[in-house]
């Protein structure tokens, strides 16, 4: 007996021995596909080769949705990643679930890693923030929508960009007509024609204060001033300026890409992988315009995309080790490569002024778009927002604005069905936090 | 020794126990609750979650389309593998060439065929979207419901006729030679001797056709369904099946996700018992 005890006590401090001098090993569950997932693990491999102390493995999950639901699976079954990326409209389940995860400022803090939220840009700062302003989620892959365009098109139609709707539709998209484009597609209604367009204008699209304050919230999507946008949504498409080719990003992009249509409503973080297309016109891209007619002093928009959370139940060494990767994704050089190879913005401030020293905007100005309009000035209603079960609010508005533009009902009982839907909802999400 | 045959039946009963009753019990269980998906909190709320279901018009439409799908599916499919049968029966040259040819589909999964049906009805570029163009139908997928709808049943069709064909040939070929060659004398109408004593013989496959054609319209299709959305239903059409998938795995809402998924195992109930009851009786097996 007392030989195997001393054997396995030997193997014990042995063992003990080894983890002491191997790096901790951390994983990263994402959502990035394609080139952007072939970013991710240069980014990765980057940190690893920095130093030898920690090493990060990145996983790919499929799509966001899928991402969330695998690492929600794994939390449950004690399996969860160190890291996982969460998008915007999952962003309320996870922040909601207190215990999940590990604010990454409390995280940041108690590794030393110095934190200070005014280093990062305007426009990132609160959205994954929760009541008191504290930094929960770590900003990611940040975009949000602009408007890119041909700029051959708008030549041979004589017009420049819109700024406002109005100059859309009053110029803009007739000359493209005359010229033969469609004038104007866009990728995510949800996304680009109703939370934006609210931020855009500075309207509120939740009480609570866009639901930060509670779970106890209402939505306040219907409103005079976006159904007057879907109606005149409509009515371009009857005249041929607009065109709708169903839910599914790829379909309405591909169509600005085959140059049919002139104008798209697309990503900041889109650029990238436009520019790798090699597109046979020019392109750049502007603002996401906005009614002159709802407001004279136009607001930033949200930032979309996604954020990178700490999970909990990690060991010290391993929220150490994602502290430090934190540390090094946050640094400007890897923002700045990050911002460069995808086109999604540099979350941080010196990032953004290293490429501008580095003359990333004059060689490209339309990879700053997206980072401007994220500095355009903030209203009450354009930190962002946060709503539970909001995947389905927003399959719920997929499916009624899906049958606005096929015809199938009318602005006014969509907006009624969106909004009574999406409030059953929330009450239902509401329910499960107590 | 009485407990022997218990003892032999044991590992049997711990995998049915483990797979099929302890998720349904968690399912049922789950469905009278609202919980946080990450397991933190949770709300008894009792019927409501069913409550909610059967008082929302969409659930209502979802569930009206999945039933027109089903009954589409399995007729479609087992009409034209019938008819393929039949013919195929009464080839003499070649005759292998052309089973092998027609049974050629059945290794497709599902989600493969829905990838199939992609690329046939691309907006821009797909085959058939250009062929429809020709006789002047605007096809769009993923943006006109009954355009998306039709492409889910085609493909669904596609992809499982040739199961049919395998089993209604073999049907066919099981039918004793006397019996057609006695019936050849008595009646010179194809057609008649067909529905008089071929379709008759034929009543146990088609039986059983049905079952696993229905079974397969309502959840097999599932592949399909969230290939030909793209995993975006939007204003789509789609099955009971895919609502669970959107609302419990895109949703996160467990609970809602759950009752759902009673009330599928509910109709599945009710469809065995239908075909013990019901029509095993009335269909002789030889």
């Amino acid at each position: 007996m007392s030989f195997y005890k001393t054997a396995s006590l030997g193997v014990a401090l042995s063992m003990t021995a080894g983890v002491a001098f191997a790096e901790t090993e951390i994983t990263w569950w994402h959502a990035m596909g394609g080139a952007l997932g072939d970013t991710v693990n240069q980014i990765a491999a980057d940190f690893n080769a920095s130093q030898d102390e920690y090493k990060i493995t990145p996983v790919f999950k499929g799509t966001y949705e899928e991402t969330l639901t695998s690492g929600i699976a794994a939390f449950r079954a004690g399996e969860q990643p160190n890291v996982l990326q969460v998008f915007d409209a999952g962003a309320a389940t996870v922040i909601g679930a207190k215990g999940a995860t590990i604010p990454v400022q409390d995280l940041l803090a108690d590794n030393g890693v110095a934190f200070d939220i005014n280093d990062y840009i305007a426009g990132v700062r609160y959205f994954y923030a929760d009541t008191e302003g504290k930094m929960i989620g770590m900003p990611f892959n940040s975009s949000t929508p602009i408007m890119y365009y041909n700029a051959d098109a708008l030549e041979k139609a004589g017009v420049t960009a819109p700024k406002t709707w109005e100059e859309f539709q009053t110029t803009t998209a007739p000359a493209l007509k005359a010229a033969g484009y469609t004038a104007l597609a866009q990728s995510h209604l949800p996304w680009i024609f109703t939370e934006n367009f609210m931020s855009r204008h500075n309207l509120p699209f939740a009480t609570n204060d866009n639901g930060y304050n509670g779970t106890d919230t209402k939505i306040l999507v219907n409103n005079d001033a976006i159904k007057a946008h879907f109606t005149a949504v409509t009515e371009w498409q009857k005249e041929g300026f607009f065109e709708w080719f169903g839910t599914g990003w790829g379909d309405n992009q591909s169509k600005f890409e085959e140059g049919e249509v002139a104008m798209w409503l697309g990503s900041s973080g889109s650029f990238g992988g436009l520019l790798k297309k090699d597109l046979p016109f020019e392109f750049s891209a502007t603002y996401l315009p906005y009614w002159e007619g709802v407001t004279k002093e136009p607001t930033q928009t949200f930032i979309g995309g996604a954020s990178l959370f700490a999970m909990a139940g990690k060991s010290a060494e391993e929220n150490k080790a994602t502290a430090e990767f934190f540390r090094f994704l946050t640094s400007a050089d890897t923002q700045y490569y990050w911002h460069k190879a995808t086109g999604y913005v540099p979350i941080t401030e010196a990032a953004y002024e290293k490429a501008k020293a580095d003359g990333h905007y004059t060689r490209f100005p339309a990879a700053e778009v997206g980072i401007q309009q994220l500095q355009m000035p903030a209203g009450d209603n354009t930190k962002g927002y946060r709503m539970g079960f909001y995947v389905q609010i927003r399959d719920v508005m997929n499916r009624e604005y899906g049958r606005i533009l096929t015809g199938e009902t009318d602005v006014e009982t969509a907006f009624k069905n969106i909004e009574a839907e999406a409030n059953k909802l929330l009450a239902r999400f509401a329910k499960t936090q107590s | 020794m009485k407990w022997l045959p218990i003892l032999l039946l044991l590992p049997q009963l711990l995998i049915i126990a483990i797979f099929f009753y302890w998720p349904a019990a968690h399912a049922v269980q789950s469905s009278f609750y609202l919980q946080d998906p990450f397991g933190f909190g949770s709300t008894f709320v009792g019927w409501e979650n069913y409550a909610d279901l059967f008082g929302s018009a969409e659930y209502r439409k979802v569930a009206w389309f999945t039933v027109i799908f089903t009954l589409l599916v399995t007729f479609l499919s087992l009409a034209i593998a019938l008819l393929l049968a039949v013919k195929a029966d009464n080839v003499l040259h070649g005759a292998k060439t052309y089973r092998t040819l027609l049974m050629w589909v059945y290794a497709v999964a599902p989600p493969v065929a829905g990838f199939i049906g992609l690329i046939m009805f691309d907006q821009t570029f797909g085959p058939l979207t250009r062929l429809f163009g020709q006789f002047g139908w605007d096809f769009v997928l993923g943006v006109n419901f009954n355009d998306t709808a039709f492409a889910m049943v085609l493909v669904s069709v596609w992809k499982q006729v040739p199961v049919n064909f395998i089993f209604f040939l073999s049907g066919l070929q099981s039918i004793p030679r006397s019996v057609r060659e006695a019936a050849l004398i008595d009646n010179r109408s194809g057609m008649s001797r067909f529905w008089d004593i071929t379709f008759p013989l034929l009543a146990p496959t088609g039986f059983f056709l049905l079952i696993t054609n229905i079974t397969y319209a309502l959840f097999d299709t599932f592949g399909v369904v969230d290939t030909l959305v793209k995993g975006e239903p939007g204003n789509n059409p789609m099955t009971l099946v895919y609502k669970v998938y959107v609302d419990g795995f895109r949703g996160n809402d467990l609970g809602g996700s759950s009752a759902q998924s009673v009330i599928l195992m509910v109709l599945v109930l009710a469809l065995t018992v239908f075909q013990f009851r019901l029509v095993e009786r009335r269909i002789h097996y030889t």
